[in-house]
């Protein structure tokens, strides 16, 4: 992290902790700021955010590793979450999840080499009568086919002016 | 996409402000006696009388009190939830006021999760035209005291913080790891404090069912499951979508209103829910029928339910919390095991320890998830042993090609 970024962090964290008094209460909100500003939950941060609710930082790690949207890993700037429950399935979601790979250049589980997309599965969305449905960070598609999830992945690309390796997934 | 009737309970027209000032006249235990008598139950699944729950919040002992909405919405299938989210707020922040003004609290909180972020924004901008019309903040309707307002927290992608005491867990900051219950929330919930929980649909009929009377709602249902339902109906069928129904309503009428009256088979209540095959479509929809959140997943004659077994199984081993053993080590063996039936390596002998197995977990688990857990697939292997011993497996699981 920069030192500028670390000042930052420390400066939101306090802010957090002072908005709920430092009770636990606030915890999530504040993992979820700085998921979403960094794109993960670094270790300083944790401990800042320890010292901040005054608990230990593995009380910290208990919580950030429950969560399946807070990690200790970086993630993409946008991250595509495809729904692989059963409606979604019965509606052709494997064709997708292949499409999907072929175009970013990953598997799932993984980020693009560019720190641009992460490419993940998700559970039931709440989509299901519209399925294949998929989130890319907060913005939901449903219907998505193999030509429009394309055009959503090129959509974003445009957005981030990212240069996305094209050609399958090794 | 709203399907058939639009116009029984629910999705009925409904006058919001006039039916918070009629509440609002009353003295609440008039309000609480209503619902009570209304027969209205929780649409979240577990099906807890409403009015028993609002009445034992009320008798509780504390200043402070909660009402949380349960906007959780992770069973899979299920979406009505996210309809009314977004087209009927309005109703939600008022129904959530009417239980406030009933048990006397004062605070509100709306458990969103995380995968319906996309919501929030239309959500805080309901909230607003709702203080606007004095429906949230201070002396709601006009009444001297009745305060109460909403706020919004955000989940963070878990199926179990649906469950109402790992809700608590997560929104005190932990993980969202079921308690052991007594007690239950509505003495000591949020914070230590009373609090009562609701999904979203059931503070919504409360209202009407405030603004119409219990006798009206009576009407619709059946004797032991008064009242309406959504379903979120969705698979192989001509249409899906959110359809409400008077409780009791068959498995094939439904069926016949969706378009899918050729299924060979019909997941009822989601991945925690069970299997219904052809024999018993005309079974009711209720209480004291099959019960349900409103999950309807529609299977067309070429579906592999070993596969769908599969596929409701690696949810629930992804989403088991882990904290006991039936349900963490049962929920990865029957998995396990449906592999190995996939693979045509599975004893008979075997097959019946899984059974067995499975019904240990229903006793023997902490929290629902791991007391449904093997629903799905013991009630599958019950309606379709013989396609998964015998039958011709196609080689693509579910998607059937
Ligand atoms: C694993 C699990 C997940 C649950 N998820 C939800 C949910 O997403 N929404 C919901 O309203 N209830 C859910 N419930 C039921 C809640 O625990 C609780 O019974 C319900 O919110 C009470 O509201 P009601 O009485 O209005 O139905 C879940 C229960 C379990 C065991
Ligand atoms: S049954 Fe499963 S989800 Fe529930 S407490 Fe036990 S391990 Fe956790
Ligand atoms: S199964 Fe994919 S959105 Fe529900």
């Amino acid at each position: 992290m920069l030192a500028s970024e670390k000042e930052q962090l420390h400066q939101d964290v306090v802010m957090f902790a002072e908005n709920c008094a430092s009770h636990r209460s606030g915890l999530l909100p504040v993992l979820q700021h700085i998921q979403r500003e960094y794109r993960h939950i670094p270790a300083e941060a944790m401990q800042e955010v320890a010292d901040a609710f005054n608990i230990h930082p593995a009380e910290v790690y208990g919580v950030v590793s429950f969560y399946s949207f807070l990690s200790t890993k970086r993630k993409g700037k946008f991250i595509v979450r495809l729904c692989k429950t059963i409606s979604c399935d019965l509606a052709g979601k494997n064709g997708i999840a292949t499409q999907l790979e072929n175009d970013l250049g990953v598997k799932f589980g993984q980020t693009t080499p560019d720190g641009k997309f992460t490419l993940e599965y998700t559970h039931c969305l709440g989509m299901c009568d519209q399925g294949p449905a998929m989130l890319v960070n907060d913005e939901v598609y449903s219907k998505v086919t193999l030509e429009s999830v394309t055009d959503i992945i090129e959509s974003y690309i445009r957005k981030s002016g990212a240069h996305v390796t094209q050609g399958g997934a090794e | 996409m709203m399907g058939g009737r639009k116009d029984l309970v629910i999705f009925s027209d409904i006058e919001i402000e006039s039916a918070l000032k009629k509440a609002a006249n009353r003295a609440p235990g008039e309000v609480i006696r209503e619902i009570r008598e209304s027969g209205l139950k929780g649409r979240g699944g577990a099906g807890f009388p409403t009015g028993v729950k609002w009445d034992l919040a009320a008798k509780a002992d504390g200043e402070r009190k909660f009402i949380i909405c349960n906007a959780d919405e992770g069973e899979p299938g299920t979406f009505k939830d996210r309809v009314l989210l977004s087209d009927y707020a309005e109703q939600l922040y008022a129904g959530m006021a009417l239980a406030a003004y009933s048990v006397g609290a004062k605070e509100g909180i709306i458990y969103l999760r995380g995968e319906y972020e996309y919501l929030l924004k239309g959500l805080i901008a309901t909230r607003k035209v709702v203080r606007g019309k004095n429906l949230l903040g201070k002396n709601i309707a006009g009444k001297e005291g009745f305060d109460f307002d909403v706020y919004i927290h955000l989940g963070s992608g878990s199926y179990v913080c649906g469950e109402e005491s790992a809700l608590i867990e997560s929104l005190e900051g932990h993980r969202g790891e079921p308690r052991n219950r007594p007690p239950f929330p509505v003495t000591m919930g949020y914070l230590e404090c009373p609090t009562v929980i609701n999904n979203v649909e059931t503070f919504i009929t409360a209202l009407h069912i405030a603004a119409k009377g219990a006798e009206w709602f009576r009407a619709f249902g059946t004797s032991k499951s008064t009242g309406t339902k959504l379903f979120s109906v969705s698979g192989d069928c001509l249409r899906p979508g959110v359809y409400e129904f008077p409780m009791g309503i068959t498995v094939a009428a439904l069926l016949k209103e969706a378009g899918g009256e050729n299924a060979k088979a019909v997941q009822v209540g989601g991945a925690s829910g069970r299997c219904v095959g052809r024999s018993e479509f005309e079974s009711t929809l209720a209480f004291e029928g099959i019960p349900t959140g409103g999950s309807i997943i529609v299977f067309g004659e070429h579906r592999s339910m070993l596969g769908v077994a599969k596929n409701f199984m690696e949810f629930f081993v992804e989403e088991s919390c882990g904290q006991c053993t039936p349900c963490r080590y049962g929920t990865t063996t029957l998995l396990e095991g449906i592999k190995m039936l996939e693979n045509r390596k599975c004893s008979m002998r075997y097959l019946r320890e899984l059974i067995s197995l499975g019904e240990s977990m229903q006793i023997a688990s902490k929290c629902g998830l791991g007391q449904t857990a093997p629903n799905a697939f013991i009630s599958i292997l019950k309606n379709f042993k013989h396609e998964i011993m015998v039958g011709k497996q196609t080689e693509q699981a579910i998607q059937g090609e």
